[in-house]
């Protein structure tokens, strides 16, 4: 036990080496996808929609799909009314106030791993964003939930309370429902891979040494 | 002459006489054409979309018609110059101050604008042959935006509204001279001398499409009838064909038939804007009006068979072709020549001032095309098509050999035809739709109120072959046919375009305000609620309602009818419309949607209570 607590901790004292900070630079670097493209994207074809409702998630807006002659957001909306559901407000989303700060908080500290060129910081910085990933992630599907479970009692059609889709298809009513991450969530998934591998390397580099 | 005009006579009577005994059901020998052939080309699949638009004047309905080819399908109505319930047209404030009290006008001839002599699809003119009038519909969202006229001075605006290149003018001129200015009493007698016609141009604003009254020419008492804007060579040119030079009064039939020619006038509209420049325009009633006996060279007539009727110019600007209704043949003129001739001095008379240009020295080509030649098209290949009237046919013939190539019939009595793009620097050729004043026998029987026919012909081939029978609305005269993709209509109204100030797009400012006995209401339409859902007012009370429909989705239209207060409204998403009545009528009555709109559509209802 000792042993291995020593080597634990010996290993938290690896310092980071050169291709290792540019990697964690570059894992930084994959959250910037975050700030203009989407993190989730909701489909939702119909009859009378053929080529869909569109609904794109960011980290600090939600935004439906507009063509001059379909506001896509609104009309979800508006459909969604009769079945209760409140309508979805850019301002009822506390997440979009506190996600994109923690993104910019988060490469933030990856810069600190860089110039502290420290083990530990690095998997400070691992812990805290896999930590705020599951978090954010359970965030999004309780949000859905609530959605699909806090009907207005009033409403004009009565549905069974349902969760919609966070990953794949589902048909709901007259439509079919696609849901996938988006771009921005494809970026972030990598960054914390590019952190492990930039742990190994290191520790590679800091055997090799040894 | 004199044995071909007996011939004709007796063509024209027997026309009578057949068309008299239309009865016989299986006398519709008609056009008729390889029907597996003919289906293939006209089939648009569920959900496939036509290829060209076609609008029809609706004649005295006052309306326009949408039709799609070559499905021939009618798509949407625009209505124009009469209430149109379907859309609340002449309900809201806005179309019902447009309509200005009027009821009715006679559509007959739409143009398209153009720029280099090509539709660009921005907007479609139509005339009011009864009011004067003179219609823009913007082609953004296929809406009436402006109603110009009664027109000073113009009386029978049926020489209209054809474009110049640039769609710099439109043409309007008199059918039916009267004493000018409007208003003025003289004895009939006193026609031709007391009376004027009168040719104008108006104009049109390069941006707005907004629509003014540029100028007029004082005319001698003729009959205006037809027009055409030159192009090209052309450019500059208007040319209006003209019946009863006889200057004659009473039964016009007889009448203003008795010379042997008539005239085309040909005004250069170039000259025009030199002669107002130097001030030469005296105001009649509100309009620059130019006299031809003190503004030298800017109209001149070109003789032509009698009673011609329509005049149309050929795609490279060259060729001015005119054909008259009590002949066999079609004349064509040259530009050049013309303008040789005006410089020349080559005149063989003058009526009121105008010089009348030598015939002979003018016109390149007679065409004997056939019975009663009316309005010809053009296709992109050289030829021409021209509608005969009496024969029921249509002549296909070579712009330049002027040999007649191929004849087919049709059902029957053609007037106007239109072909693709037919009258622009660059006809598409392939389709050509003959409006054809009657259509007895070619359809179920639905009494004696017969519906017009319009039938789509084939003119892609060397010989031109009938695919299609449809029966428009009354009465298509004139018509104009774009390929589809030069238009990008829109179909719900930005709201940020709203500029409305009695808009509202949140429910929570939905509110009846009460001003004495003015109220006001703001109202929203939206799935499927109107808010708010109930008015109150005092008998007597003028009630004012804006409606706004905040929907930012296609297809969502919301309209509102009040029970038995001839009140019917549809507003279009995004769009914002404002009605006022008197609530002269006690007692509670029901207001609801009358568009279609959701599930929920016969809940969306509401109450005006009247105390």
């Amino acid at each position: 036990m000792q042993k291995y607590l020593e080597k634990a901790t010996s290993f938290f004292e690896i310092p980071i080496d050169m291709r290792s900070r540019l990697l964690i630079l570059l894992a930084a670097a994959m959250l910037l996808p975050s700030f203009f493209t989407p993190m989730w994207k909701m489909t939702l074809y119909s009859n009378q929609f053929p080529d869909g409702l569109l609904l794109n998630i960011y980290s600090y807006k939600l935004e439906g799909g507009k063509t001059p002659n379909q506001d896509d957001l609104k009309e979800i909306n508006s459909l969604n009314h009769y079945i209760g559901m409140r309508p979805l407000l850019n301002d009822d989303f506390t997440e979009f106030k506190w996600i994109p700060f923690v993104f910019g908080g988060t490469i933030l500290l990856a810069l600190r791993v860089v110039v502290l060129g420290k083990m530990s910081k690095l998997v400070d910085l691992f812990t805290m964003f896999s930590y705020f990933g599951v978090f954010s992630l359970w965030s999004f599907y309780h949000k859905m939930y609530i959605y699909g479970h806090e009907l207005d009692p009033t409403a004009a059609i009565k549905v069974p309370p349902f969760t919609p889709p966070m990953f794949g298809h589902q048909t709901m009513a007259n439509f079919e429902v696609y849901t996938y991450p988006s771009t921005a969530s494809f970026f972030i998934a990598v960054m914390p891979l590019i952190l492990l591998l930039a742990m190994w390397l290191s520790r590679k580099t800091w055997l090799n040494e040894h | 002459m004199k044995y071909r005009l007996t011939l004709l006579m007796i063509a024209v009577f027997l026309t009578a006489i057949f068309v008299g005994c239309g009865g016989d059901k299986k006398g519709r020998g008609g056009a008729r054409s390889d029907v597996q052939e003919a289906a293939q080309k006209t089939y648009v699949a569920p959900g496939d979309l036509d290829e060209y638009y076609f609008f029809a004047s609706g004649g005295h309905s006052g309306q326009v018609y949408i039709y799609g080819v070559p499905s021939m399908r009618h798509l949407s109505t625009i209505p124009v110059f009469a209430p149109y319930a379907a859309t609340g047209y002449g309900f809201d404030k806005e179309s019902k101050a447009m309509l200005g009290g009027y009821t009715w006008g006679d559509v007959h001839h739409p143009a398209l604008s153009e720029t280099d002599g090509d539709y660009d699809g921005r907007w479609l003119f139509v005339n009011d042959n009864a009011n004067n009038r003179i219609a823009r519909i913007d082609l953004r969202d296929f809406k009436t935006k402006q109603i110009l006229g009664p027109i000073a001075n113009i009386s029978g605006n049926h020489g209209s509204t054809f474009v110049t290149e640039n769609s710099e003018y439109l043409l309007s001129a008199s059918r039916f001279s009267i004493p000018l200015p409007k208003g003025r009493y003289e004895k009939i007698e006193d026609y031709a001398t007391k009376y004027n016609g009168v040719v104008s141009a108006v104009k049109i604003d390069s941006k707005t499409g907004n629509m003014s009254v540029g100028w007029q020419i004082l005319m001698p008492p003729f009959n205006y009838d037809l027009g055409d804007a030159g192009k090209g060579p052309s450019n500059g040119w208007a040319f209006w064909t003209c019946y009863n030079s006889e200057r004659a009064i009473g039964k016009l039939e007889v009448t203003s038939t008795q010379k042997d020619r008539d005239y085309i006038a040909a005004v250069n509209w170039k000259k025009v804007e030199e002669a107002l420049a130097a001030g030469k325009a005296k105001m009649v009633d509100g309009v620059k009006m130019l006299d031809p006996k003190t503004a030298e060279g800017i109209v001149f007539l070109l003789p032509i068979a009698k009673s011609p009727h329509g005049v149309d110019v050929s795609p490279d600007g060259k060729y001015i072709v005119g054909s008259g209704k009590l002949q066999s043949i079609t004349t064509v003129f040259n530009i050049e020549k013309i303008k040789m001739a005006v410089e020349k001095k080559d005149f063989t008379g003058n009526e009121d001032g105008i010089p009348v240009l030598n015939y002979d020295a003018v016109k390149d080509a007679e065409i004997n095309v056939g019975l009663g030649p009316l309005h010809t098209q053009f296709d992109d290949k050289g030829y021409a098509y021209t509608s005969l009237f009496v024969e029921s046919a249509v002549a296909k013939w070579k712009l330049g050999t002027w040999e007649v190539v191929d004849k087919v019939p049709v059902a029957y009595n053609i007037g106007h035809l239109c072909a693709a793009e037919g009258d622009t620097k660059s006809p598409d050729g392939k389709y050509l739709v003959a409006l054809n004043k009657l259509s007895h026998g070619r359809h179920l029987s639905v009494g004696p109120s017969q519906p017009e026919a319009s039938q789509l012909i084939d003119i892609s081939g060397e010989k031109m072959s009938v695919l299609y029978d449809a029966f428009t609305e009354p009465e298509p005269h004139n018509a104009q046919m774009i390929k589809a993709d030069k238009l990008h209509p829109i179909e719900v109204y930005p709201k940020e375009e709203n500029k409305d100030p009695k808009a509202i797009w949140d429910v929570k400012d939905a509110k009846v305000v009460r001003n004495g006995k003015n109220v006001e209401v703001y109202m929203v339409l939206v799935r499927s609620s109107f808010e708010p859902n109930k008015i109150e007012v005092n008998k007597g009370d003028k009630v004012t309602i804006h409606m706004t429909n905040i929907e930012q989705t296609t297809d969502e239209l919301h309209g509102l009818g009040i029970l038995e207060y001839n009140i019917n409204v549809v507003v279009d998403p995004g769009e914002t419309k404002t009605i006022e009545f008197t609530a002269d009528k006690q007692g509670v009555y029901a207001y609801y949607c009358t568009n279609f709109c959701s599930a929920l559509h016969q809940e969306m209802q509401g109450y005006m209570l009247v105390k």
